[in-house]
């Protein structure tokens, strides 16, 4: 159920970004999801990919400061209320969620929603009982 | 560790006959100074004092100070004590503000250099078996050349490496199996960064010890470095005006650089009001060269803010002890009316358990000084949330408020973004327009 989500610190600096996905290009890391918290000096970019370990160790080989993150993936009806009921059950429980993403999967009427939260195992059980979805490591990797 | 000495006979002497020797040299330094530096005779009859008039070391505070204006009025060689064909060698500094300073050096005084220097090597615990390796500029900078005649008078085996190409020094002091190493601290650092990223593991290569100086360092930088390379690390103190690296050096209890006092007689004064301030407390380093022919300065103020302390050291050696200087007034920077040396942010840094490599960026906004610390990313500060690093830099902000007294604003950049240093580490970048 944990997926391993790529966290690269990223300098506010011209190219820096496209260094980091040129790199992920030339190890034929396919990119399914991202997003950038950004501050005034840098970034963190968060990254879901089909292989976490080799595009970490590609990474960390360019001199990148790069981690893996444990978040999880849940899969949501693409209608209104669908991810209004996931959150509902998270605060019910009085679980905080740091931050999430979400990206639309094409083939399906389904969004999925990346999440880091404060306490996966938590989560991970408030979640199912509430009868929301999660999703399969390999079920992301493999999008 | 045992100790070692190179000249046991100057650098345990008794007080009593050192101080005699000490006060010889200066009535014959100051006779000398009269009859032949014009500069000198002026400004000595303008203070009243005729060279018989300073009997011994107490009459040393009656003695006009020279400055490094001094030696830039009198650009190049005004101030010089001999004449041409007794002069081997010149050496200068370099001249960021204004006309370098230009030294010159008798065979005598390149010998009294190299005792400094060999003292110095000798206490660290180099023999004469040693290979040193020299990663000091060769050239007007005296650090190459100086730690070069200092391990040849020991009698060690030099390998004059000089500056530059990291990934080559580390080369050869693994094939050459160096023992010693030369350098200022800041590129002894980079060496030991470039050692761990080829993969070199340190404790399998030949080098015991390290001399470092040219810079102002903190105990966390010695600690960094001697883990890096997995070796004893030492500090030189010199300065060309004087004679080079080898003014002073450590000995094993890394508690103080022993004076070559015979040579280079210290003193601490109040830099506002020229007055002698007595052990323990910390003043401007003023040095009066009772040993040397070429260029015998009187009282020349270094600028270097330190103190002396004569009790005789566990080494066995009575030579003073100065502490290790905070930085020289020339590297401190004045921010908002406070006082700022790089050192404290060395500290600072190095006491949370990181590596030294900063920049600090002064600018104006609003008629308000800023302070900018710039500070690399490390695997173990970085998190996937904004609101960690935040409290990485806020905590290294409050930091470093305490022991600046100035407000900083932390900024983290990438791992290897600031650029390392083959010399002298340039650490600041001002850009206020005043």
């Amino acid at each position: 159920m944990i997926i391993k989500q790529l966290s690269i610190f990223v300098e506010n600096k011209e190219g820096r970004l496209s260094e980091i996905t040129q790199t992920l290009a030339d190890n034929n890391v396919d990119i399914r999801a991202l997003s950038i918290a950004d501050t005034t000096d840098y970034g963190i970019l968060r990254l879901i990919v089909n292989n976490p370990d080799a595009a970490l160790s590609a990474l960390k080989s360019e001199g990148m400061t790069v981690s893996l993150t444990d978040v999880i993936a849940i899969a949501v009806p693409d209608t209104p209320g669908g991810l209004n009921k996931a959150v509902k059950v998270l605060s019910e429980k009085n679980i905080s969620i740091e931050y999430m993403y979400a990206f639309l999967n094409p083939r399906k009427d389904t969004a999925f929603v990346i999440m880091r939260v404060e306490d996966n195992e938590r989560a991970i059980k408030a979640l199912t009982d509430g009868g929301i979805r999660l999703m399969h490591n390999d079920e992301i990797y493999s999008l | 560790m045992e100790n070692h000495y190179f000249q046991p006979e100057v650098e345990c002497a008794d007080r009593e006959s050192l101080r005699a020797l000490q006060s010889q040299r200066l009535r014959e330094m100051i006779k000398r100074c009269y009859e032949k530096v014009p500069f000198y005779r002026k400004k000595l009859d303008e203070a009243g004092i005729k060279p018989e008039d300073i009997k011994s070391v107490d009459d040393i505070k009656r003695l006009p100070f020279t400055t490094k204006n001094d030696l830039r009025d009198n650009y190049p060689y005004g101030l010089f004590a001999v004449p041409r064909e007794e002069l081997i060698r010149i050496h200068a500094s370099s001249g960021t503000t204004g006309n370098p300073t230009v030294v010159g050096y008798t065979r005598h005084d390149v010998d009294v250099w190299a005792d400094g220097a060999a003292r110095a090597l000798a206490a660290a615990g180099c023999t004469t078996s040693d290979f040193v390796h020299v990663s000091y500029g060769y050239g007007l900078f005296t650090g190459g050349l100086g730690l070069h005649y200092g391990a040849e008078k020991l009698g060690a085996a030099v390998i004059p490496v000089s500056s530059g190409n990291t990934q080559r020094q580390v080369q050869i002091l693994k094939d050459f199996g160096s023992n010693f190493l030369c350098c200022t601290p800041s590129y002894a650092a980079y060496i030991g960064e470039t050692c761990r990223d080829m993969g070199v593991d340190t404790k399998e290569i030949a080098l015991r010890g390290g001399i470092f100086g040219a810079e102002a360092w903190s105990e966390g930088m010695r600690e960094n470095i001697e883990k890096l390379l997995n070796i004893n690390a030492y500090d030189i103190y010199g300065l060309s005006e004087i004679a080079g690296p080898g003014v002073s050096y450590e000995c094993p209890e890394k508690n103080g650089l022993h004076v070559c006092e015979d040579y280079f007689y210290p003193e601490i004064i109040n830099p506002e009001t020229g007055e002698v301030l007595p052990d323990g407390e910390y003043g401007e380093l003023v040095f009066t060269c009772i040993g040397k022919e070429a260029l015998p300065l009187i009282r020349y103020r270094t600028r270097d803010i330190c103190a002396l302390n004569h009790e005789k050291c566990a080494c066995g050696r009575t030579l003073v002890r100065m502490a290790k200087p905070r930085g020289r007034t020339d590297d401190m920077l004045v921010i908002r009316g406070v006082n700022v040396f790089p050192s404290q942010i060395e500290f600072v840094l190095t006491g949370m358990g990181l590596e030294p490599n900063y920049v600090l960026v002064v600018d104006r906004a609003h008629n308000l000084d800023t302070l900018e610390v710039k500070v690399e990313m490390t695997p173990e500060m970085f998190s996937d949330s904004v609101k960690n690093i935040e409290a990485v830099e806020r905590r290294m902000a409050a930091k470093l408020h305490t022991v600046l007294n100035i407000s900083a604003k932390v900024t983290l950049v990438e791992p290897k973004s600031i650029a390392r240093s083959e010399g002298k580490a340039q650490r600041i970048i001002d850009n206020r327009k005043i």
